[in-house]
C-alpha cells in the first residue's frame, strides 16, 4: 500500500506551511511537495488606497521583517514621485532607511538563528524534541539565549529608533525619511554599557560565526550534503560587484559561477523574471524568463549573496567571507545548509554598517526628503533577510494604487525548498520501514535553513481551495480531500 | 461685565457665561467632557453624542444644553462612561476604521478616544460597509470608510460667498460626505491643512502628505486626549 506522510505545521518558520511525502509499495519517494496553506491578499487590497499610504500598508504582511516591505514600498513609491530609483535621496533619507534596514537584517538574522536554527545544531537534528528548542537553549546554553535576545533588541531598537516604533513604523515615506536621529539616540547606540552597544554587538557576530564554524568542522559531512543540490542564484549587488543589502542592480549566476543576468535594472525586472502558479501552493514560482519555468528557478537569500557578489565593503564580513568562498575554491556554493554560515556573515557586515552608519553626522542633520517629476509606475527591489523582495506599484490620475505586485523572499526561493525537502526526503525515507519524529524534523530542517517567511509569500488566483491527493504507486487517484 | 451663572459638575462649582454650553463651560472651569463633533465657535451639531451628561436624571448633550443657574451636572460616573463607550464601539464597527495603516493614527480623536475609555472589542458586530474613496480633488482626499458624520466639516468651511465647502449626501445609512468640486477646486495647502486638522478622523486627508509626522511627535503619543483639562485618573 501507497503511504502518505503529512508534516504539519511545519515548525519553527514564521507562518504556517505543510510538506506531503508519498511512498509507494516499495517504499520509494514518489513525491513530496511543501504546500503554503493560507492566503493574504496585499495585492489586492492595497489597490484603490493612496499610494503614499502603501508602506505603512504592505509592511502588515510580516510582524518579523515589516521592514523589508516598508522599504520596497518606500522604494517604489520614490521612482512615482520622482525621488529616482535608490540614489536620488538625500543622504540623510538614503542613510536613515539603510540603517533602519541594517537594524532589521541584523536582528531578523539573530532571531533566526538563535531562536529557531541554535536547537538543531546545539542538540542535534535527532535530539528530543522536547529540549529541541529555545526553552532547551535557554535551559543548557542561557549565555547564547541572552545573546539572541540582546541583538534581537538591539536590532529593534535601531528599528524604533530610524522608523518610530519596532514593528510597524512609519519611517520611509515617499522620498525619504521623516525624521532623523537625535544625538542621545547615536551616543545610546554606539557607547552605552555593555551589552546593548555596537562593539557588543560586532563581537557577538563573530561569537555567533565561530559557533557556526565550529559545529562545521566536527558535523561536515552533514552540512556540507544535508539537502544539498545545484541551483542558480540571484541577487541584487552594489554596481561595482560589492554586498549591498538595500540598493544595487540585479545578479543572477548559475550553479558554476557563470552570470546569466548581466547586472540590469531592476525597473525592468518583468523582462527577465516570470511567476508561474501552481494548484497545490498558494505560493507562486517565479523563474528567469530566458531559461524557462524548468530550467530558470533560483535560489536567493544569504546563501544566493554570497554567491552573486564580488566582496563585501566592511573588513570583518570581508575576512569571513574570503574563508567561505575559499571553502568552495571560489566556485558558487550551493550546499544549503551553508546558509545559516552566509547569514552569519551578514550579520556581522550589518554589524559593521551599523558602526559607520551611526558615526555619520548626516543622521542628524539635512533635507529629509526630495521629490521631482510624478511617474505612474514604480518598481522597489531590496534584499530582505531571506532574499529579494520586489515590489511594483502603478497608480491613477488621482494617486490611488490601481496595481500591486509583489514577489517575496520566500516565493523565490519556492522551488528550492521543495527540491531540498524531496532531497532529504529521499536520503531520509527511502525504503524506511518506520518514519520516525527526526526524519520529519529533518524535512524541516531544510525548510528552515531558507527561513522562509510563509505568511508573506502566499498568493491566490480565483478561488483557491485547498486539495489533498492520494495517488497509489500507478498514479491513479486514490482519495482526494478538498476544502475552502 | 455680565453676571456668571454658577452650576457644578460633578460636586465641582464653576462658573459659565449667561448662555453659554455646558461643554465649553465645563473646559473653561477645568472638566474635561469628552467630544467628537465639537468645534470651539462652530454651531454646535450634538450629533456624536459623546458629549452626554445626566442633568437632574436626564441624559442630554453637553454642547447643545445650555447653563441654567444651580444646574448640577453629572460626568464622570460609570452610566456615562459605559454609555460613551458604547458610543465609541459603535462608531468603530459602523465604519472600516483601519487604524494600522491610517495616516491620523496618533492624530486621530475618535482612536484616542478609544484610548482613553479603553476600548478592546466592542460590543456590537462589525458592519464593515461599502464606502467610496473620492480622490478626485487635488488637495485633499475623502476616505468615507472613516468618516463618522459629525458634521464638523460642513459647518467649519464655507467660501467667500457663504457656501458650504462640504455637504451630505443620500439619508439614513447610506448618508456620505461629499466635497463641492467647483467651490474647493483651487484650495489653498493652508485650507487643506485645516480642513485635516477640523476632522477628527481620517476621513478628510491632504493629498501625499501622509506620515510625514513621525511616531512620537504626534498629538496623542504621549499624553491622552483631554488630559490638557484634565488627567486620566
Amino acid at each position: 500500500m501507497t503511504k502518505k506522510i503529512t508534516i504539519e505545521p511545519v515548525t519553527r518558520v514564521e507562518g504556517h506551511g505543510k510538506v506531503t511525502i508519498h511512498l509507494d509499495d516499495n517504499g520509494q519517494v514518489t513525491q513530496s511537495r511543501l504546500h503554503i496553506v493560507e492566503f493574504r491578499g496585499f495585492e489586492r487590497f492595497v489597490q484603490g488606497r493612496p499610494y503614499w499610504e502603501a508602506p505603512v500598508l504592505v509592511q502588515r504582511l510580516c510582524g518579523i521583517c515589516p521592514v523589508s516591505h516598508h522599504l520596497a514600498a518606500a522604494k517604489a513609491l520614490d521612482v512615482i514621485v520622482g525621488a529616482g530609483t535608490g540614489e536620488g535621496l538625500t543622504p540623510t533619507g538614503e542613510k536613515m532607511r539603510r540603517l533602519m534596514h541594517y537594524g532589521q537584517i541584523f536582528q531578523s538574522h539573530a532571531l533566526h538563528f538563535f531562536h529557531l536554527v541554535s536547537p538543531d545544531l546545539l542538540f542535534g537534528i535527532d535530539a528530543d524534541p522536547a529540549i529541541r528548542n529555545i526553552i532547551g537553549v535557554a535551559e543548557k546554553f542561557p549565555d547564547l539565549a541572552v545573546q539572541g535576545v540582546m541583538m534581537r533588541k538591539y536590532g529593534q531598537e535601531i528599528i524604533r529608533a530610524t522608523a518610530g516604533k519596532k514593528i510597524h513604523g512609519t519611517g520611509a515615506i515617499p522620498g525619504g525619511i521623516n525624521k532623523h536621529l537625535t544625538i542621545a539616540e547615536r551616543d545610546e547606540f554606539l557607547n552605552a554599557p555593555d551589552p546593548l552597544n555596537i562593539n557588543k554587538m560586532i563581537d557577538w557576530a563573530q561569537g555567533a560565526l565561530d559557533l557556526f564554524k565550529g559545529y562545521h568542522k566536527e558535523h561536515a559531512g552533514l552540512i556540507d550534503t544535508f539537502a544539498a543540490f545545484p541551483s542558480s542564484h540571484l541577487s541584487l549587488v552594489r554596481k561595482d560587484g560589492a554586498l549591498d543589502l538595500y540598493h544595487g542592480v540585479l545578479r543572477a549566476i548559475d550553479a558554476d559561477g557563470k552570470k546569466i543576468l548581466h547586472d540590469v535594472d531592476y525597473q525592468d525586472y518583468l523582462k527577465y523574471i516570470g511567476e508561474e502558479v501552481k494548484d497545490w501552493s498558494y505560493m507562486k514560482f517565479p523563474y528567469l524568463l530566458e531559461y524557462g519555468k524548468e530550467d530558470g528557478w533560483y535560489r536567493v537569500g544569504p546563501l544566493a549573496r554570497m554567491n552573486t557578489i564580488d566582496f563585501i565593503p566592511t573588513p570583518l564580513a570581508q575576512k569571513e567571507f574570503e574563508t567561505f568562498r575559499a571553502y568552495t575554491n571560489g566556485k558558487p556554493n550551493n550546499m544549503s545548509m551553508h546558509m545559516h554560515w552566509a547569514r552569519l556573515i551578514e550579520v556581522l557586515h550589518s554589524a559593521e554598517m551599523m558602526k559607520e552608519l551611526l558615526n555619520d553626522p548626516d543622521l542628524l542633520k539635512g533635507d529629509l526628503v526630495v521629490k521631482g517629476t510624478k511617474q505612474k509606475e514604480g518598481v522597489g527591489l531590496i534584499e530582505a533577510p531571506r532574499g529579494t523582495l520586489f515590489h511594483h506599484y502603478k497608480i491613477d490620475d488621482n494617486n490611488l494604487i490601481e496595481m500591486a505586485n509583489l514577489i517575496v523572499s520566500t516565493t523565490n526561493n519556492n522551488k528550492p525548498m521543495n527540491l531540498a525537502v524531496e532531497k532529504v526526503a529521499i536520503d531520509q525515507m527511502t525504503g524506511q520501514k518506520e518514519i520516525t519524529e527526526p526524519m520529519m524534523n529533518a524535512c524541516e530542517v531544510a525548510i528552515r535553513a531558507y527561513d522562509p517567511c510563509l505568511s508573506c509569500a502566499t498568493h491566490a488566483i480565483g478561488t483557491m481551495p485547498l486539495e489533498i491527493m492520494l495517488y497509489d504507486s500507478k498514479y491513479n487517484l486514490i482519495d482526494k480531500k478538498r476544502t475552502n | 461685565m455680565s453676571e456668571k451663572i454658577k452650576f457644578t459638575i460633578d460636586g465641582k462649582q464653576c462658573l459659565a457665561k449667561k448662555g453659554q454650553n455646558v461643554l465649553d463651560a465645563a473646559l473653561e472651569n477645568g472638566v474635561y467632557i469628552p467630544f467628537l463633533c465639537h468645534v470651539k465657535g462652530v454651531k454646535q451639531a450634538g450629533s456624536c453624542r459623546i458629549c452626554n451628561v445626566k442633568v437632574a436624571g436626564r441624559t442630554m448633550t453637553a454642547c447643545t444644553t445650555p447653563v441654567a443657574p444651580g444646574m448640577e451636572v453629572e460626568n464622570d460616573i460609570p452610566e456615562l462612561h459605559d454609555l460613551r463607550l458604547a458610543i465609541i464601539e459603535a462608531l468603530f464597527v459602523e465604519g472600516n476604521h483601519f487604524c494600522p495603516s491610517c495616516e491620523k493614527s496618533g492624530n486621530c480623536e475618535l482612536q484616542a478616544l478609544a484610548y482613553r475609555y479603553q476600548m478592546m472589542v466592542p460590543r456590537f458586530p462589525y458592519s464593515f460597509p461599502q464606502k467610496e474613496i473620492d480622490a478626485s480633488n487635488s488637495k485633499i482626499l475623502i476616505d468615507r470608510n472613516r468618516c463618522v458624520l459629525c458634521k464638523r466639516c460642513i459647518r467649519s468651511f464655507q467660501d467667500d460667498q457663504g457656501r458650504n465647502l462640504f455637504a451630505f449626501k443620500s439619508r439614513g445609512h447610506k448618508v456620505e460626505i461629499n466635497i463641492d468640486k467647483e467651490c474647493a477646486v483651487n484650495l489653498s495647502d493652508e485650507l487643506a491643512q485645516e480642513i485635516m486638522d477640523v476632522c477628527p478622523v481620517g476621513a478628510l486627508i491632504r493629498k501625499e502628505k501622509g506620515f510625514n509626522e513621525p511616531i512620537g511627535t504626534r498629538k496623542y503619543d504621549k499624553k491622552p486626549i483631554g488630559s490638557e483639562i484634565t488627567s486620566v485618573v
